[in-house]
């Protein structure tokens, strides 16, 4: 049985029990159980339907909870109150939900959690796996997210803003469990995005699979950082470049630029050239130009800066690495880059060294500790 | 969300403002103390910011390697350090601001005299995977 498929079917059911008059909390946990039904019977009995199926045992299971905590009474009144099923236009029910899962009074962490749950349809399990925490953190997020909705008037749509900000923290992070979040964010977005037409849906969809292309050329043996330049070109995926420049020629075509169909085309112009060499820099500082004119992020200002590096030469990189912020994450690394490209060796390997201490992940301090040891001659190390 | 460890320090860290060592408390000053640890781990597991945590022994042992086929070299409990650890939480927060945050609460627990120890105690990030994104 294909778990995708059944995951895909999830976040229609909810909307349905939901319009049908269920509280979103209990129409959730209600597909989630009839899920674990289908898991239990579908390889034995599969279903012609299986929405349907979905549907009509989910919504068993919730007249069944209503039932147990109700009275004789109020459970009777509530089954002749029941409106007859209708079809329903499930598009609707799925960018509702997004919208929901993604409430501007949920922080980061839980929207991300419940997003996977709802959207997803990923089981608990699933999400505590990838993200490499206990069980019972995640139910109690989960819960704890439900909770804080159950009050909210929930009748206007949200920020759309918010809803792709999610998605795109899914996308970024690591990759704990079984489930692969990137490609679980790649495929929550293309359903955003095919049911909102919004350009900057269509623009991180793009950003997403240009990226994801190159992911099996990011890393070498023991989960080495392979930086872009030293990449192996021809195991990026091909296919997936072609349809990411595809989306946002499409999105670009609609002039309604926005900060990721900006990072996108910065993306899609590095996966077009055939080595870093030929990397047509000066286009990509025109786009850091929009990005920085659209966000005013101290990050793409860093991320400029390395670019006119490229295009302009080190020294005009590094005077513009001069006007950011040296607090910034990665400020260190991109200054040691810099003064190696423009010869000045010494004080290269210090600030790799530098940067090493700083960095946030395993895999990009032993790359700039390589760096160093490389610079000062202990090129074995490397 | 990102992990943080939380180190709490029998010694080794900076003097805490109510001073006064735990075995110089009331009894009931050590219940309540206790209390309060125990409902403050219990709160973040309500808001799934718990992932675990445990209290360590004062008593270690340094260890290291003693060469090929030879038994490995220990040195008594701690001879040299200034540092012994009296145990650890992790969080799973949403920020940074938000670990300090939660440190300073922990750090608020009863002391001598029903009043807060307000003891220093250690915040380091964990090592995360490298993002998706890196160029």
């Amino acid at each position: 049985m294909n778990d995708t498929l059944l995951r895909e079917l999830v976040p229609a059911v909810i909307g349905v029990l939901v319009r049908r008059g269920a509280e979103f909390a209990a129409a959730e946990d209600a597909v989630q159980e009839a899920l674990i039904r289908a898991l239990e019977t579908w390889p034995g009995d599969p279903p012609r339907d299986p929405k349907g199926w979905l549907v009509a045992t989910a919504w068993r299971k919730f007249l069944d909870a209503v039932r147990s905590e109700s009275a004789r009474q109020r459970r009777e009144l509530a089954v002749e109150a029941e409106p007859a099923p209708g079809s329903v236009a499930a598009t609707d029910d799925t960018l509702w939900l997004y919208f929901l899962c993604a409430h501007p009074s949920l922080s980061p962490g839980t929207a991300v959690a419940l997003t996977l749950r709802a959207v997803g349809g990923l089981t608990t399990r699933q999400i505590a796996a990838a993200y490499l925490v206990p069980e019972a953190t995640i139910a109690q997020r989960i819960s704890r997210a439900k909770r804080q909705l159950a009050g909210l008037p929930l009748d206007r749509p949200g920020d759309p803003g918010t809803v792709l900000r999610v998605l795109y923290l899914v996308f970024n992070e690591g990759y704990g469990g079984d489930v692969d979040l990137a490609a679980e964010a790649i495929r929550l977005t293309r359903q955003l995005a095919a049911a909102t037409g919004d350009p900057e849906a269509a623009g991180l969809l793009a950003l997403m699979l240009l990226h994801h292309a190159r992911r099996a050329s990011r890393t070498g043996p023991g989960g080495r950082l392979v930086p872009l330049a030293e990449q192996d070109r021809s195991r990026w995926d091909t296919a997936l470049i072609a349809e990411g420049v595809e989306i946002l020629q499409a999105a670009l075509a609609r002039d309604r630029l926005g900060e990721y169909q900006a990072q996108a085309a910065i993306a899609a112009l590095h996966a077009d050239a055939p080595s870093a060499a030929e990397t047509d820099w000066v286009q990509i500082v025109e786009w850091y130009d929009e990005l920085l004119g659209l966000t005013g992020s101290p990050v793409v200002r860093l991320n400029r800066a390395v670019a006119i590096g490229e295009a302009d030469g080190p020294r005009a990189g590094l005077a513009e690495l001069d006007k950011v912020d040296p607090a910034l994450p990665r400020h260190q690394a991109a200054r040691a880059y810099l003064l190696e490209r423009a010869g000045e060796r010494e004080r290269a390997a210090e600030l790799y060294a530098e940067a090493a201490h700083l960095a946030a992940s395993l895999a990009e301090r032993d790359h700039l500790t390589r760096a160093a040891a490389r610079l000062r001659g202990n090129s074995e190390l490397s | 969300m990102a992990k943080y460890l939380l180190l709490k320090h029998y010694r080794g860290a900076p003097a805490p403002t109510n001073d006064v060592p735990m075995d110089r408390w009331t009894p009931e000053e050590v219940t309540a103390h206790i209390q309060y640890m125990q409902d403050w781990a219990a709160k973040l597991q309500s808001t799934g910011e718990f992932v675990d945590g445990q209290a360590v022994s004062p008593q270690g042992t340094f260890v290291r390697s003693g060469g090929p086929g030879q038994p490995p070299v220990t040195d008594g409990p701690f001879a040299e350090t200034k540092d012994l650890i009296a145990g650890w939480m992790v969080i799973d927060v949403d920020s940074y601001e938000r670990a300090l945050e939660l440190a300073a609460e922990l750090s608020d627990a009863p002391g001598a005299g029903g009043r807060p120890i307000q003891e220093w105690l250690e915040l380091r990030p964990f090592m995360t995977e490298a993002p998706t994104v890196l160029e």
